[in-house]
């Protein structure tokens, strides 16, 4: 058995794992009684050598994109870039404290004024905040910006988001944390938006519609511009979710298409680490008419040096503590310069192309979605392949990762059955993929002779599936 | 050729042939018929080599000043073992996505059942998430689960004392919700819970404090849960996870619902980003608390397993009736945490504590000794706040500390938009700082006596 | 095939209803049971609250859904089944012995069907 006990149970009395310098002044005072913690807590008591051990197998427990190919649909798992490590760790930047002197923080300024530059040159819009902290949050204070927006029109009857049936699930959780309702826009059979049923939907209570484009199928709106004539006409504005950006960086941008307002995923599109899920960067862009509801602080650049500007009348208020992720937005920062305006539309146009080469040496035995040139990601269907053998998308998954893969997106977008997302990004090169490939085409014919074998997967792991209704009824949350 | 991107000219002939196209260009024939292609490139410069960008980047970095920092508001300079920087660097942590393959992440779930089981002991809590964005944003998510919680209920009161960014936060997102913040006044530095009876209603569906306060002082939360619980309302209290070491924690305060910031457990200042924020509840709350969640469950051979469970609660489930939009957490500083923690053990935080606690106590002393400072008779855990006669003078102070490389507080006023709040700052002390250090501030400062 | 009560009514999301004078049982059908798979828990009503007809007043989840319950018609929870809250399984055991919740003092709706309404209905939606 390989898995790893915790580490509290290693715990020997008394022992420890670092000193610190004896105290040099007189020790404090004691509280008082009646604000004294009672029982201790319970920690660990481990040496620094079984702290390490322990890290470090808990560490090897887990896949990252720096083991093995991770098409994971909608996640936008490129490669992390070392050099962005290095430069996020320089202590000219994590020593900083966030309230210093502006004048002894121009360096984390510039960062802040010039990522936001760069971020609406390549969306299109006239400014934006770095404050939100990850995709949803940004998604969040768009809304809220949105929100903002027509409460200052007087518009108060404008209460509803349109969102298209196969949204995100941190769409409509946005828009009601915003205190939005949620009319659904169906898809037609292209997949796209329906411009009959969204027409339907235009009533004056509209506030505005959530897309992403290309959307969670992987196919461009190429009736992004109507839809964008009709929201406005409504009296509506533009939402855009970024998440899938990385197909069409340098090759269209947001604004053309008709977007008020961006929010984008450093952690997808722009190379920044998951980290297991976090910490990410969620910048938002709009258009200048937005302006006046940024989040506070706002960065300006003025009289020769950067500026935080607190006195912002309109503005919404504030969404995190300070100014957002900043050693996050670090990598950024440096992946677009290394990457540049000719290297941002190579990673698209290869991001685009890897998934399109992958659709099709899959079609051969796989159902896509739907059968026509996709973008940077596409959907296969296994609900012929369940129908015939039994085998789920979820096996074919769980079979993948035996063979030394991360799967790729399970059951999203909910509009396609047994769906499948890859995503393979433009990091991956041409023999991973057909590596893959071959390795996926493979488990189609083992479906069709040994089922319950795929069933089983997987084997080769620390632990086999697990019981998710027992974790959910009787939940053990804490050791 | 870019680092990034491996295709070789052959590799795409193969790819496009394979397409069934004659160009990459005709892959995006829908941009064009959309009417959306771009020609022109972006008006960024191009791509720069590795060694420019690090050329570029360092230069930006040396435009930082750092300095021998008393700041705080929420963000402090504590030692940070070599050992959970080296740790929280491992790229199975660093380059993994949220582990919801269970099986082959089961290395960063055991680490958030980790930090989960950490958290519910230091709070005193049952129920504990894996994080969320920060301490401000989970005081905002606190104000929701408990009006999401009362039926009836659309007022919640908070505590003027509360850091004044997490208000700030709170106010943000009540916004168009339809429910109302109800501040309680404070008194002489904490809160006056005297004045809670008066702003109870029928609608109120619960209080938000916290301790140590805005100003570093210790709140006596004697009677306030009973208080609350009497009118069947929830009961919030944030707290910096590090003085928990020393205070009594939320759960021994008769909380419902515990949150703080978790910058202070071995996560560096970094310009304010990325920290975590914590929130732990009561066991009636285990359905409702946002955030990811891991659970103890087991295969399906029998081996202990961990797993994210309660995802009914979530986004991606619960859709737009979800309390909470949240997607993903703060995973990697949460390792960190539970890293340093795990490093420290309770002796250690106490440790670290205390020495904070110590050093604090003696700049104090010093400082009280100056003539044109008032400081107040409150306790405190590592910060605390002077008043200064003029703003000049609190200006020249702060000056001449930065002369010789020293932060020497942080202005309030800025952060509480009062004007009784102009001529103070606050003072953080950390266990990093040395005697040395604290003499030479009061020297630099003893200057002043005589102006 | 779903299975379906004759003695009972049913609404379009799937709740069953037992009228018995100006009171009410209320479950869900063998329809929605099936399609939530393994149900880990049930979120009761309090009792004496107050619902309107369609609002929001209980829930299920299993591990992959959550499903609202709406409230089939005005009235006051006077009842709920506490077994579920240990047992939440029940309701796939056996969606009909279980009930959810009890209302007291009901208006009756329009859009309540009957047996073979519902019947009908679910053949348009499969």
């Amino acid at each position: 058995m390989n898995s790893e006990k915790l580490l509290i149970n290693k715990s020997v009395e008394g022992r420890s794992a670092y000193k610190f310098p004896l105290l040099d002044v007189n020790p404090a005072t004691a509280l008082n009684e009646n604000i004294s913690r009672l029982e201790d807590a319970i920690l660990p008591e481990v040496s620094e050598l079984d702290l390490v051990r322990h890290f470090s197998k808990l560490s090897s427990m887990a896949f990252g994109v720096d083991f093995g190919f991770y098409p994971l649909g909608s996640c936008t798992m490129k490669y992390n870039p070392k050099v962005n490590e290095k430069l996020a760790s320089l202590d000219g930047f994590n020593n900083i404290h966030p309230l210093q002197d502006e004048d002894t923080v121009q360096g984390c300024l510039k960062i802040y004024y010039e990522m936001i530059k760069d971020l609406c040159e390549i969306s299109g819009m006239d400014w934006g905040t770095l404050q939100p902290c990850a995709g949803a949050h940004g998604e969040y204070t768009g809304l809220k910006i949105i929100r903002s927006y027509f409460l200052d029109r007087g518009e108060k009857e404008r209460n509803i988001i349109l969102i298209p049936e196969s949204a995100h699930g941190t769409n409509p959780a946005s828009a009601h944390m915003n205190g939005f309702d949620i009319r659904i826009v169906k898809s037609d059979e292209r997949g796209l938006v329906d411009l009959e049923d969204l027409k339907k939907n235009l009533k004056d209570d509209v506030a505005g519609i959530m897309l992403t484009n290309p959307n969670t199928l992987g196919l461009f709106e190429v009736d992004i511009l109507k839809i964008g004539k009709l929201v406005h006409d409504a009296g509506g504005l533009l939402y855009y979710d970024g998440a899938n950006m990385n197909a069409i960086m340098g090759k269209a941008r947001p604004r053309d298409m008709g977007f008020d307002v961006v929010h984008f995923n450093l952690h997808k599109t722009f190379s920044t680490p998951h980290g297991g899920g976090g910490p990410g960067s969620g910048p938002v862009l709009f258009v200048e008419k937005l302006k006046k509801f940024v989040p506070v602080p706002d960065v300006v650049f003025s009289n020769g040096k950067y500026q935080l500007d607190w006195k912002k009348e309109k503005s919404l208020g504030k969404v995190s503590s300070f100014y957002g992720n900043f050693l996050v937005i670090v990598r950024a920062y440096a992946y677009i310069l290394s990457m540049g305006c000719d290297g941002l539309r190579s990673a698209s146009e290869h991001a685009v192309l890897n998934a399109n080469y992958m659709r099709v040496r899959l079609e051969k035995k796989y159902t896509v979605a739907y059968d026509k040139i996709c973008m940077h990601e596409f959907v296969l269907s296994l609900q012929n392949l369940k129908n015939s053998t039994g085998v789920s998308a979820l096996d074919i998954s769980k079979s993948l990762i035996d063979r030394g893969y991360h799967p790729p997106t399970m059951y999203f977008p909910m509009i396609v059955h047994e769906a499948l997302m890859f995503e393979p990004t433009e990091t991956e090169s041409l023999q991973v993929m057909d590596e893959c490939c071959d390795v996926i085409l493979d488990l189609y014919d083992k479906a069709v002779s040994q089922p319950e074998e795929l069933k089983k997967s997987p084997c080769k792991t620390v632990i086999g599936r697990v019981d998710e209704v027992l974790a959910a009824r009787n939940p053990v949350l804490k050791g | 050729m870019y680092s990034y991107i491996p295709h070789t000219s052959s590799d795409e002939k193969k790819m496009l042939e394979a397409i069934g196209v004659n160009s990459i260009d005709e892959l995006f024939v829908d941009l064009k018929d959309g009417g959306c292609l771009l020609k022109d490139f972006l008006k960024i410069e191009e791509g720069l080599s590795e060694e420019e960008v690090i050329r570029k980047v360092k230069k930006l970095a040396t435009m930082n000043v750092q300095g021998i920092s008393f700041l705080g508001a929420g963000v402090y300079d504590h030692i940070i073992p070599s050992a959970v920087t080296s740790l929280s660097s491992l790229p199975g942590f660093v380059t993994s996505y949220t582990p919801y393959q269970a099986e082959i992440s089961q290395g960063i779930l055991e680490a958030f059942f980790e930090f989960q089981t950490m958290i519910c002991s230091l709070t005193s809590l049952p129920v504990s998430n894996a994080t969320l964005y920060d301490g401000a944003s989970a005081a905002a998510e606190a104000a929701s689960l408990i009006l999401s919680s009362k039926r009836s209920c659309n007022e919640i009161i908070v505590s003027s004392t509360i850091s004044p960014f997490s208000l700030a936060c709170i106010k943000t997102w009540i916004k168009g919700t339809g429910n109302t913040l109800v501040i309680l006044p404070e008194n002489k530095g904490v809160s006056d819970f005297n004045a809670l009876e008066g702003l109870i209603t029928n609608k109120t569906a619960g209080l938000i404090v916290q301790t140590p306060n805005k100003y570093g002082f210790f709140e006596d939360l004697t009677g306030v849960s009973s208080k609350v619980h009497s009118f069947k309302g929830l009961f919030a209290i944030s707290s910096d996870p590090l003085s928990l070491s020393l205070q009594k924690s939320q759960g021994q305060w008769g909380a419902d619902i515990a949150i703080g910031d978790t910058q202070s457990l071995g996560v560096p200042m970094a310009f304010g980003g990325p920290s975590a924020g914590y929130m732990a509840v009561s066991s009636d709350l285990m359905r409702k608390i946002p955030g990811r969640i891991v659970g103890q469950t087991v295969d399906n051979q029998g081996n202990t397993a961990y797993v994210l469970t309660l995802q009914a609660r979530e986004q991606h489930i619960k859709r737009e009736r979800a309390t909470s939009n949240i997607c993903s957490n703060e995973a990697l500083i949460c390792i960190t945490n539970v890293i340093y923690t795990s490093q420290l053990g309770f002796r250690g935080m106490k440790e670290a504590a205390l020495q904070s606690r110590a050093k604090a106590q003696y700049l104090f002393e010093g400082l009280k000794k100056l003539s044109f400072i008032k400081t107040k008779n409150k306790d405190f855990f590592l910060e605390f706040p002077i008043e200064f006669d003029s703003c000049k003078k609190m200006e020249k102070f702060l000056f001449l500390l930065k002369e010789k490389g020293i932060f020497g507080g942080v202005r309030l006023y800025p952060l509480t938009n009062n004007k009784e709040d102009d001529k103070t700052i606050l003072v953080a002390v950390t266990e990093k700082r040395t005697k040395e250090e604290m003499d030479k501030y009061l020297e630099i400062v003893g200057r002043l006596e005589n102006e | 095939m779903s299975k379906i009560i004759d003695e009972l009514l049913y609404t379009k999301d799937h709740e069953w209803l037992k009228i018995e004078g100006t009171e009410a049982f209320v479950g869900i059908t063998d329809y929605a049971q099936n399609s939530l798979g393994e149900i880990v828990y049930v979120e009761l009503p309090v009792v004496d609250d107050e619902f309107s007809a369609k609002e929001e007043i209980a829930n299920v989840e299993s591990v992959k859904a959550a499903s609202a319950i709406y409230s089939p018609v005005s009235g006051t929870v006077s009842e709920v089944n506490e077994e579920l809250s240990d047992k939440p399984e029940l309701l796939n055991k056996d969606c009909y012995s279980n009930f959810i919740f009890k209302l007291k003092d009901i208006k009756m709706e329009e859009d309540l069907l009957d047996a073979d309404a519902y019947r009908e209905y679910l053949k348009t939606i499969d």
